[in-house]
This record gives C-alpha cells, structure tokens and sequence, in this order.
C-alpha cells in the first residue's frame, strides 16, 4: 500500500472513530459527574441509554415528532427516569456500604434491560430515518451527514454542560459537593437537589446519545446499552473519573483507538483493545490522563 | 419472619408436588403425539422461529384436519431459545424431559443445534432442523461420525459458499472478493471457507477477510480497511440484523460493489435496517423462494398467505416440510417411538416437499438444488437456480 492511500485510510477511519468516540463521551459524561458527586459507579447509566433511545423512538414513531423535538423529549424522559432511581434506588442507600450500592445499581440495570423487554419484547426495532443521511465527498474521504449531526450535537451538549457546571448557581452547587459533601452541607447546599439535578443532567446527556446512536445506526434492543455502557465506563476512567473534560477526550480517544485497531490490526482485536487500555491505565495512571494536575471535580 | 419462611416452605413444597404431578401423570395413552419445536421465538433471528412456527402449525393444522397420524393426532409444544446456544440446549432439556416430545423440530441457528444436539442424541430423540446448514450438525467433527438422531432439511454450508463463488465468478464477472465474517456463528464462518475454497479455485483472489461479532454496532471502521483492497464483490454470510446495518454502512462509505450472502438475509426486516435503495445490487443464495412452480408449492403458498396475509419465507417453507418428513416418518414407523421415528427418516426417499425432493444421504443431508435471490428495491427476485 502507497504512502497515499495510508493516510487517506487513517483520515477515514479518524473520521469514523470521532463520530464513535462522541458518542461514548456523551455517555461516559454521565458516569464521571455521578461519579464526581457520589463516589457511584452507575451502572445503570448504560440502560438510561438505551432508555433514552426508545423515549426517541416513541417520539418519532407515535408522536410524529422530527429530530429536535425528539432528541428533547428523550432528553426530559431520560432526566425524569434518572431521578426517580435516584430517589427510589439510591437515596435510601446513601449511607450504606459501598458495595451495597453498587450492587444496587446492578439491579437497576437489570431491572430497566428487562423491563424494557416486558413491555417492548426483545426484538431490536427499526429507528425510522428523520433526515436522510447525505454523504459528502471531500477527495477520497466519505462523511455523511448523520456523524456530521452526532458530533455537532455532542459538542452542543457538552458546551451547554460546561455552561451549567462552571456558571450557573446549581453547578457551583455540584462543584461544592463534588469537592466536600459535608462542607457543602454546612454552608446550606440542599445536597438532596443537588444530586438529583447531577442525574437529571447525566441522564438528558446519555439519553440524546441513545437517540443520536439509533439513528445513525438504525436499530435500538433493551440490551442495546451493555456494551456502550462498559466502554463509556472504560472512556470515563481513562481520562479520569469524576473530571468532566477527562470524559470527553477519553470517549474521543476509545472511539479512535477501536476505529484504528479494527482498520490497520483486525476488527477481532477491537474490543480486546478498549479493555486492555483500561488495564493499562489502572495499573500505571489510575487517577486517568486528567487525573493528576486538575483538582476540581464534579 | 418465623410465620413467612413456614409459608414460604408450604408454598415450595406445594409448587414441588404439583409439578412432580404434571411430571408423572397422563402421558401414556394418550391420543395426541407431542412433537416440540426449539425455536427462535425471540432475539436477533426472531423472525426466523416466528416463520417456523406458523409453518410447524399449518402443517400439523392441514394433517390433523385430513384423521392425523396414525389415528392420532399431532400435538406441537414449543420452546423458546432467545436466538442463543446455550438457551437452545435448555429448551432441548427442557422439551425431552418436561414435555416428553417423540421428535424436535429446529433450531434454525446452526450454532445453536450443534450446542443442543448432545441432548437430544443422548435421550435419542430424533431432531430434524429446518435451516441449520452447518456440516458439523449432523456429523461429529472429531469422530468423522454421523450424529444417529440429527437430520435437517436443508443443503449444507459447503453448497451454499460454493454455489455463491461460482455466481460471484461467472454471473458477476467479479475477479477479486473481499470476506466479512460473522465470527460468533458457525454457520458464517462455514459459509465463508468454502466460498473461499471454492473462488480461489476459479481462479479469484480474495483481498480481504475480516470478522465481527454479533450485535456490533460499527462497522465502518472493518469496512474503510476492505474498501482500500478495492475488491469486485463482497461477501457477507451473516444474519440480517448486523448484514442490514453492514450493506447500509458500505453504501454511506461509497462501496458500490455488489454485496452477496447466505440464507441468514432472508427477513423482511433487511430492506428495514439497510434501506431499500442500499440493497440494490445485493444477492444471496437460498434454498427456496415462493414463485417456484410446483403444485405442493402453489397450495402451499396460497394457505400461508390466507393463514398468515403474507407469503411464506425459506424458514417457513424448510419448517413445512420438516413437519411433514416428522409426519411421515411417524407414519412410516407406524409408532411414535423416538428411536424407530429416526430409523424412518434416515430411510425417507424421494419425498416431495415445498422445497423440492429430499432424499437423505448416509450423513442425513438432503440432497438439493439452491436459488440465488436478487433484491431490488426492497423485494426479492428470482435471479437463477443452480443445481447440485
């Protein structure tokens, strides 16, 4: 293979690991804030994922809605769901063990992947196409239009969350607790709000990734959230759980390395990566690439 | 808590008894013979068992309705296997030593009879599957030995990979093919060696072969890596769930080359996933399609369609004449013991089925002719039939 084509090759597959990785950051922002607030791994964010991608599916099919609208209701479903586990779930739990809660969140997650398939059976669903995916040339490079729409949207978001956690007064909040809970108590922070409002906002954000991935890829499963639930989990460490920025640059990154791996290794290496840099990661920079100079958690 | 774990304990042991009751009572005698299906009722060949299933009733409706079997009539009891090995063995447990069936129709998935077939060759209960066609589901790899209670309806890997290289070669004019894998599945990985075997015979160069597994997701990366080899056809033998989402991906990436396949792309929900404007120029080899025109088919298509309001699939024609070579079998044995069941359909010759004549060979494979389907803008279409 000549020079040329080389890099042509790597530009395209760049191109598809981006679009890949944005989504794993939306998910993986989730992880890292809850992290960030209540020291808990949630590992049912993964199926408020999938859960946000059925509210889409509902609003595209049986409302009628058109993107937008959709990807907002899912959003607002996705944020309400979240806060009933939340208060259901884990409230009830603050003070357990920690262990204790993370099995609690195993139930969850199982609990919404089988609910889910009660009431919508196990079949995966086609999501319907609400604008067409154009495809643009740029030389032998192929772009379409739909990862065109995740990425623009996964920055959109992410600068919106941004805006939130640095501005505004309920981020302040989140910081506050994120950084000492009980100092935070203290100073009259209603920690009970604060929290629900961290998985009100780390639910919207996975549930518009689940909209974005059903249709760029148009077929949504209740099980559809285990495996993005695992790499977003394994994004978010890698750039430093419970730092914001941390979750999206690893979500980039993951999303590349799995891109480069299936095109100039083997595809049957991909996932053998994603997993082997999450071993590397803890055994030599268990804090993540964010982890050691930015102190500032949320 | 005293009082609950006492009623908690009479509640088991209450549940305990009734079961044991359904266990033993009335199962001699009776005047229905129970035959079970393992099916893909649910999961990613979903559409595969539902298929079978209405097939498996229309069959046994239309015997029953002419005195049944013997003077008996057909029962059918079906199992869901979720489209997975390990749950396909549990409902070929669960059919033999629960339900007591004399024969087992499916599964479709070739992965998952292989997994159940040490079951039903144990309690030696003849199975017969529909559309496994994997060779190592009626023959032992390590032995060399054919498995005494697995038979199947349908041509085998070796015919479908082959069939699809000399198409590739001599309908497509197509030199070069690139290969992508289906790794979690048995039947991909057989369809896939012998269309290699069999292309580079002729004369082909394969560029590329690469793999994935089921329920990915991406693929463009796999797909960006074939495109730069350049190659004249594609070749895909996997299941329509992850097939649908590869032919769209392919298209979005500017691969216009004509993409092929096996009988695991026959869904209505292909034309869904990919969109009907990528399916053009895309091919797979079947064993049947519905615009055959034999009487037993024409009949056969006209039932489904008043039962059902569609036309049959593949798996529902394959499954039609699974249940009728069990029928006859029976029949023949004139006894609905497991055992002699077998012994009657390794001896089944020239039967007319849907999908053509099936007689078994030693390895209890038919021996058949295959289609190659074209589909164009959503619908499929005769393209050619070749024979064996």
């Amino acid at each position: 293979m000549d020079m040329g084509s080389l890099l042509h090759q790597f530009l395209q597959q760049l191109i598809n690991g981006i679009s890949l990785g944005s989504i794993y950051a939306l998910i993986a922002l989730g992880y890292t804030m809850i992290y960030g607030i209540l020291k808990l791994i949630n590992f049912a964010h993964g199926d408020i994922y999938m859960l946000g991608a059925y509210f889409g599916f509902v609003a595209t099919t049986m409302l009628g809605f058109s993107f937008v609208p959709a990807i907002i209701f899912a959003m607002v479903g996705a944020a309400i769901a979240g806060i009933i586990i939340e208060r259901i779930a884990y409230r009830p739990m603050r003070n357990a063990p920690r262990i204790a809660i993370l099995i609690t969140a195993i139930g969850v997650s199982f609990l919404l992947e089988y609910g889910m398939m009660l009431i919508a059976t196990p079949q995966p669903r086609t999501f319907p196409a609400v604008f067409a995916a154009d495809v643009y040339h740029f030389g032998p490079l192929v772009v379409n239009s739909q990862q065109i729409v995740i990425l623009v949207s996964a920055i959109i978001l992410m600068a919106i969350l941004t805006y939130i956690v640095q501005y505004t007064k309920i981020g302040k909040a989140m910081r506050a607790v994120s950084f000492d809970t009980d100092a935070a108590r203290l100073m009259g922070i209603n920690i009970d709000r604060v929290i629900s409002a961290t998985f009100a906002l780390g639910s919207a954000l996975a549930a518009a990734g689940g909209v974005l991935v059903g249709i760029y890829y148009n077929s949504i499963d209740p099980l559809m959230g285990m495996v993005p639930g695992i790499k977003a989990f394994v994004a978010a460490v890698l750039g430093g759980i419970g730092i914001i920025p941390g979750a999206m640059v690893g979500g980039i990154i993951l999303g590349v390395v799995e891109a480069m791996v299936s095109g100039f290794i083997s595809s049957t290496f991909r996932d053998a990566a994603a997993f082997g840099i999450l071993i590397i990661i803890l055994l030599y920079k268990p804090a993540g690439i964010f982890g050691k100079n930015v102190r500032e958690k949320v | 808590m005293k009082r609950v774990s006492k009623a908690l304990a009479a509640l088991v042991c209450a549940s305990l008894l009734t079961a044991g009751l359904i266990g033993c009572g009335g199962e001699k005698n009776a005047d229905t013979i129970k035959v079970g299906a393992n099916l893909e009722l649910t999961g990613g060949s979903a559409t595969f068992g539902i298929s079978s299933k209405n097939a498996i009733d229309l069959a046994f409706k239309e015997l029953n309705d002419k005195g049944g079997i013997n003077g008996k009539k057909l029962e059918l009891v079906v199992a869901d296997n979720k489209s997975e090995a390990a749950e396909a063995a549990n409902a070929m447990q669960k059919l033999i030593s629960q339900d007591n069936v004399v024969a087992v129709i499916g599964p479709n998935l070739s992965s998952s009879v292989i997994a159940a077939s040490a079951i039903n060759n144990g309690a030696k209960v003849p199975d017969i599957t529909p559309m496994g066609t994997n060779p190592n589901i009626t023959v032992d790899p390590d032995t060399g030995k054919t498995r005494d209670f697995n038979y199947r309806t349908c041509f085998i890997d070796p015919f479908q990979g082959t069939v699809m290289a000399t198409f590739a070669k001599d309908g497509l004019n197509a030199g070069s093919a690139a290969i992508l894998i289906d790794n979690s599945s048995d039947y991909a990985k057989g369809l896939a060696q012998f269309f290699k075997e069999n292309f580079v015979k002729n004369g082909g160069t394969v560029t590329a072969e690469e793999s994935y597994l089921q329920k990915d997701t991406d693929f463009k990366a796999t797909l960006t890596k074939i495109k730069a080899g350049n190659p004249d056809f594609l070749y895909v033998p996997g299941y329509y769930q992850e097939v649908g989402m590869i032919v769209k991906q392919a298209r979005e990436l500017g691969m216009r080359m004509p993409i092929a396949g096996g009988d695991g792309w026959d869904s209505a929900k292909l034309p869904e996933i990919a969109g009907a404007a990528s399916l053009n120029n895309t091919y797979f080899s079947s064993l049947y399609s519905p615009d055959d025109a034999s009487d037993i088919n024409k009949n056969f298509v006209a039932a489904y369609e008043k039962a059902y309001g569609s036309k049959p699939d593949v798996f529902a024609a394959l499954s039609y004449d699974s249940a009728l070579l069990v029928a006859e079998a029976i029949k023949n044995a004139g006894s609905a013991e497991p055992a002699k069941i077998s012994e009657a359909l390794a001896k089944i010759n020239g039967f007319q089925g849907v999908s053509g004549t099936v007689t078994f060979d030693a390895q209890h494979n038919p021996v058949k002719s295959a289609v190659i389907l074209e589909y164009v803008d959503g619908k499929q279409a005769l393209k050619t039939k070749i024979n064996p």
